[in-house]
């Protein structure tokens, strides 16, 4: 029996889940020394984060949250107030509340969002028309998350 | 294993601690974060960020809903909820429990039986283990004939409190009377919960908990003992395990007192149960179980090499306990300093601002668990821990001037902070002796106030 490269990518992978830093291996002459390197973090998984790993002096670089751009100046976002799942349309195969191209006011209901079987209506809080959805039906929207954007205007 | 995803719904030292371990063991993180942290140090170091509300707490962290469909929306596994917050409110738990997402703690039934004190008190009666003389009162009079049974000081208690709120104290039992009602209506508005009950007030007295891991089906192990005797207004600031100067019976039967109580319960994952050493008798008094993972943890981890973390994880996971009590071998001494953004100067106001300069101490045996880097923000919504700095040594000695050398190394820049004033007390004599009692920081902080007010004047 020998070791194909597989193999040892396989045995890698153990090692790098185990709780194990090093890892020696010898059979039928072949002897295998595995450890882990610092391409990996250097820390112990079962063991606490203690008392040799090097703090972070530098934090992380900031996280880029992904915003599709408007298609056009001056439009409007409407935000979702809460955190839940946005639905479209009051119920599964009705059309939906809102299209782009629709004309909305301030207090027209634009999705629903979803808390733990608790329903929340959303309204558009502008008067316009609404140009691009973003917030895909039945998906989790965050607080703050842009569900469409309206042109203001009449 | 189960577990592959975990949404993290807490925020701060205690969410960055959590998402090392889960990276390590090769879970997945999502952090549920409010408005106000999306670019904090969890938030940079979590797999995803999800916005679960405003930065009010009440709005984003407190909120049960949010996070429970949070969890399902993200098709987390598991919930961990750190401390504070939600993480003892039995219906966070309890909402896990009926749509079947893993609460990374005890039961909700668990949680309810030690949150309500009196139970609490009554679990421990049942278990064998000591309390206080005292019990509930309902009416004035009751108060006072049991407050005459015991004798002064005397403590009332808030059923619903804990952590040292909903507490006052009584030296004379003519003032009993009125202690007790204000003590209920203050329980009534700050917990929905205006029952109160006396206990003896313990003189000379000090906090040691003893940290345990239950299986929740019966089995439990204690890790040893934690000393957090170093208090103000109740919150702990510095705390060192082993406790100085007990004798190995005393330290054994205190810890017995803990498995005993959590055996009871079935308890089930990490939890403390914290005791009230009265010096003057020789005695210890069951005080509370925390029904979550402590701040103070790293130095239980730092003696035991145990990570409480992943073994709350394991526990939660189904895998039970990976250790029995002899594999429980504590080693050394350890120390840990809660680095706060407040001003000692000033009467420990908070300091929120933004930190210019961060610079953590590291090296052989100091741990930092930290949110705070160059330019992180201290919100004023929340509470005001930046910090902890753990250090570990051979013995109480070694590490207390580890402890002054990693202080020393530690620059903040920008916020007011209570470093030097960790550096004065472990440059204390009475401090540096060990075995200090509860009244010790109160006694520290007043004769430092004199010392700096006769400098002014002279």
């Amino acid at each position: 029996m020998t070791l194909s490269a597989k193999d040892v990518a396989e045995i890698m992978r153990l090692l790098e889940q185990s709780s194990f830093d090093n890892l020696s291996l010898e059979m039928n002459g072949v002897k295998l020394n595995l450890q882990r390197g610092s391409a990996v973090a250097v820390r112990q998984p079962t063991a606490p984060p203690a008392t040799a790993e090097p703090q972070p002096q530098a934090a992380p670089p900031p996280v880029q949250r992904k915003v599709k751009s408007p298609s056009e100046p001056g439009l409007a976002d409407v935000v979702s107030p809460l955190l839940g799942i946005f639905y479209r349309a009051p119920k599964p195969g009705e059309p939906p509340f809102v299209e782009v191209g629709s004309k909305v006011t301030e207090d027209t209901v634009v999705g629903i969002i979803e808390v733990m079987k608790l329903m929340n209506s959303v309204c558009a809080g502008v008067k316009g028309q609404v140009v691009e959805i973003l917030a895909e039906n039945e998906a989790l929207v965050e607080f703050d998350e842009i569900l469409l954007r309206v042109r203001p205007g009449a | 294993m189960a577990i592959r995803r975990i949404l993290m719904a807490n925020r701060g030292e205690i969410a960055v601690r959590v998402i090392r371990t889960c990276k390590a063991l090769g879970i997945e993180t999502v952090l549920a974060a409010s408005a106000a942290d999306l670019d904090s140090l969890p938030a940079r170091l979590a797999d995803r960020t999800i916005c679960i509300g405003p930065p009010r707490p009440a709005d984003s962290y407190l909120k049960v809903d949010a996070i429970v469909q949070a969890a399902l929306g993200v098709k987390a596994d598991a919930i961990h909820p750190g401390y504070g917050f939600l993480s003892e409110r039995p219906a966070l738990a309890k909402l896990c429990e009926e749509v079947g997402v893993i609460f990374i703690g005890p039961s909700s039934a668990q949680i309810e039986a030690v949150g309500d004190k009196l139970r609490a008190r009554a679990e421990a009666e049942l278990a064998g283990v000591p309390t206080a003389p005292g019990g509930a009162v309902e009416t004035v009079s009751e108060a006072l004939a049991l407050g005459r049974k015991i004798g002064p000081p005397l403590l009332v208690k808030a059923v619903g409190g804990g952590g040292g709120r909903g507490m006052k104290r009584v030296d004379r039992l003519e003032d009993l009377p009125a202690a007790m009602h204000m003590a209920s209506a203050e329980a009534g508005a700050a917990f929905g919960d205006a029952r109160v009950y006396l206990e003896r007030f313990v003189t000379r007295g000090r906090h040691v908990e003893v940290q345990i891991l239950g299986d929740g089906k019966g089995r439990v192990v204690h890790l040893g003992e934690r000393d957090c005797s170093v208090q103000r207004r109740y919150q702990k600031l510095i705390e060192e395990t082993p406790a100085p100067g007990l004798s190995p019976d005393f330290r054994a039967r205190i810890h017995n007192a803990a498995v005993q109580f959590t055996e009871r319960l079935c308890y089930r994952s990490a939890g403390t149960v914290e005791f009230l050493v009265d010096l003057e008798r020789d005695a210890f008094y069951f005080l509370e179980m925390n029904a979550r993972i402590q701040v103070e943890h790293p130095i239980t981890e730092a003696v035991t090499g145990i990570d409480i973390v992943s073994e709350q994880i394991a526990i939660a996971d189904g895998r039970g306990l990976s250790l029995k009590q002899a594999d429980v071998r504590p080693s050394g001494c350890a120390i840990e300093c809660r680095i706060n953004a407040e001003d000692p100067g000033r009467d420990f106001h908070p300091s929120p601002g933004t930190v210019r300069t961060a610079e953590w101490p590291s090296g052989d045996g100091v741990r930092v668990d930290t949110h705070i880097f160059s330019g992180a923000r201290i919100a004023p919504f929340y509470d005001s821990l930046m910090a902890k700095i753990i250090v570990h040594a051979a013995d109480r000695p070694a590490a207390l001037e580890r402890m002054s050398n990693a202080l020393a190394a530690t620059r903040i820049e920008g916020v007011a902070t209570n470093l030097a004033f960790h550096l004065e007390v472990m440059a204390d004599p009475e401090f540096q002796a060990g075995g200090v009692d509860t009244s010790y920081l109160p006694r520290f902080l007043e004769s430092r106030r004199l010392m700096q007010e006769a400098r002014a004047h002279g």
